[in-house]
């Protein structure tokens, strides 16, 4: 095998269980450098509890996950710590620290886990606010920033750390539609960028242009998987399609 | 009035007895906070084995009145044969008292952080003391500070306890001049107005930090 062909991320047969309900069935997926994997199915798919089994926020009862070819340790803290540092993950409801405005919600882990000196810190955290459109933003807290602003600190938070792939649980979920769009964009420039990404979401259109392979997920399990068109074109007849076609009717419904 | 009484007697000697007390109550008030922050944290994230320790720490010093333990430490103690001078007593008595009450305070201001921010914080690569110290604590103190200080409030007035262990303060050198004089009333009422100098300072004092700690989102606006 050559080295190129190596996945950036290798996840193998991760299962979990909690409060006596199997939550994942032996999940595995690998990713090549540059991909956008997108994972979509229902609410109580396992989606969340999926991507932070990858990163051990949630202990995997079994399986195991492989960052470039090596082995993750969880039970080393030394080598889980290092691993999360190469692992950015977004959440949901952007869990910003309250108490630490724009600038230093971004420079605080430069800070205490790269180790970075104050000023290079600084100097970091303002370059990635400026590249998600925030560098008039750097000194407002979170409760002064707009759900969209907020997402996309936390965007630059995690890129700040450098990691070689991102995990996304449903980034835009938690935003009024109008802030959507300054979210996915921000998404969509790093997918281009040829950021590794595996994304969590329910924005059909998006995952459509965008996606390197669909995950459909459901009960636990990788139920389809395959290129977009394949699987949400109107007459595949794919679970993944009649999923789809029903979130559009609803968006259509709404609007 | 007897101003011979009140300018050579009762004032010289309570303001000997009030640098006493703030001798007892700053380190009592400092160290008392800090370890009840440790205290309540433990309380709060720790191993169970150390959390069910700390709980009944807690539960042993709000649970005994604090004469009690002070009587132990001063009195009981030297049957161990450690043998503490009034002052040290009391300090120590203060500071394992007020600190299961800070604890309190700062265990119901952890459970107010969403869980969330942990993961977030942890997700970079934060180890479990650094997000503690880091993201968890600065925001918890600052939801626990009204308590915190109702608890430094309490603590000026319950640090008149170390005359009952010899160790001679506000009270105690004001109750020697009202059982020598038997002016009981024109003492107490003058000790009474320090203690409300004092709480009066300590109030603003702790408005003051508030005040600087202030960050938008918390608390009122």
């Amino acid at each position: 095998m050559t080295e190129s062909k190596e996945p950036v991320l290798r996840v193998d047969n991760i299962c979990k269980i909690l409060g006596g309900k199997k939550i994942l069935r032996s999940v595995s997926f690998s990713l090549q450098r540059g991909e956008l994997k997108v994972l979509i199915g229902p609410s109580g798919a396992g989606k969340s509890t999926l991507l932070q089994c990858i990163n051990f926020l949630i202990p995997p009862d079994k399986g195991h996950v492989w960052l470039e070819g090596t082995e993750i340790q969880s039970r080393r803290k030394r080598d889980l710590y290092a691993f999360r540092q190469q692992v950015g993950m977004i959440f949901q409801d952007f869990n910003l620290f309250d108490h630490l405005n724009a600038l230093e919600n971004v420079a605080i882990s430069l800070r205490k886990v790269k180790k970075m000196n104050r000023q290079a810190a600084r100097d970091r955290a303002v370059a990635e606010l400026e590249r998600v459109g925030l560098g008039d933003k750097l000194g407002l807290f979170p409760a002064e920033l707009s759900g969209g602003q907020k997402q996309r600190v936390s965007i630059a938070r995690a890129l700040a750390m450098d990691p070689k792939i991102m995990l996304l649980d449903e980034p835009t979920s938690a935003l009024d539609p109008e802030l959507i769009g300054e979210v996915l964009s921000v998404i969509r420039d790093l997918a281009r960028g040829g950021m590794t990404m595996v994304l969590a979401t329910h924005q059909i259109g998006f995952t459509r242009t965008l996606a390197d392979e669909v995950l459909f997920m459901e009960n636990g399990s990788i139920i389809e998987r395959g290129l977009p068109e394949e699987l949400l074109s109107p007459n595949s007849g794919t679970r993944s399609r009649d999923f789809c076609s029903r979130l559009d009717e609803l968006y259509a419904e709404n609007e | 009035m007897d101003t011979a009484f009140y300018a050579t007697q009762l004032i010289p000697a309570l303001n000997r007895g009030l640098v006493m007390s703030i001798k007892l109550i700053i380190p009592s008030g400092l160290v008392g906070l800090g370890l009840g922050i440790v205290i309540g944290t433990l309380r709060t994230f720790g191993h169970p084995v150390i959390r069910k320790a700390a709980n009944g720490y807690a539960m042993i010093f709000r649970g005994t009145p604090l004469l009690v333990q002070l009587f132990l430490l001063y009195f009981g103690l030297p049957n161990l044969g450690i043998y503490l001078d009034a002052y040290t007593a009391a300090v120590i008595g203060f500071i394992l008292c007020s600190s299961a009450y800070h604890s309190e305070y700062i265990r119901g201001g952890l459970l107010s952080i969403k869980k969330g921010q942990i993961l977030a914080a942890q997700s970079m690569g934060f180890s479990t003391f650094k997000t503690m110290v880091n993201i968890i604590l600065p925001q918890a103190v600052r939801r626990a500070l009204p308590g915190c200080g109702n608890e430094i409030i309490y603590l000026i007035k319950y640090s008149s306890l170390a005359y009952i262990i010899t160790c001679i303060e506000l009270t105690g050198e004001g109750k020697i001049i009202a059982t020598r004089t038997f002016r009981y009333t024109e003492v107490f009422l003058v000790i009474g107005f320090y203690y409300l100098v004092l709480v009066t300072m300590a109030t603003f004092l702790l408005q003051k930090i508030e005040e600087k700690l202030k960050i938008p989102g918390f608390g009122k606006a």
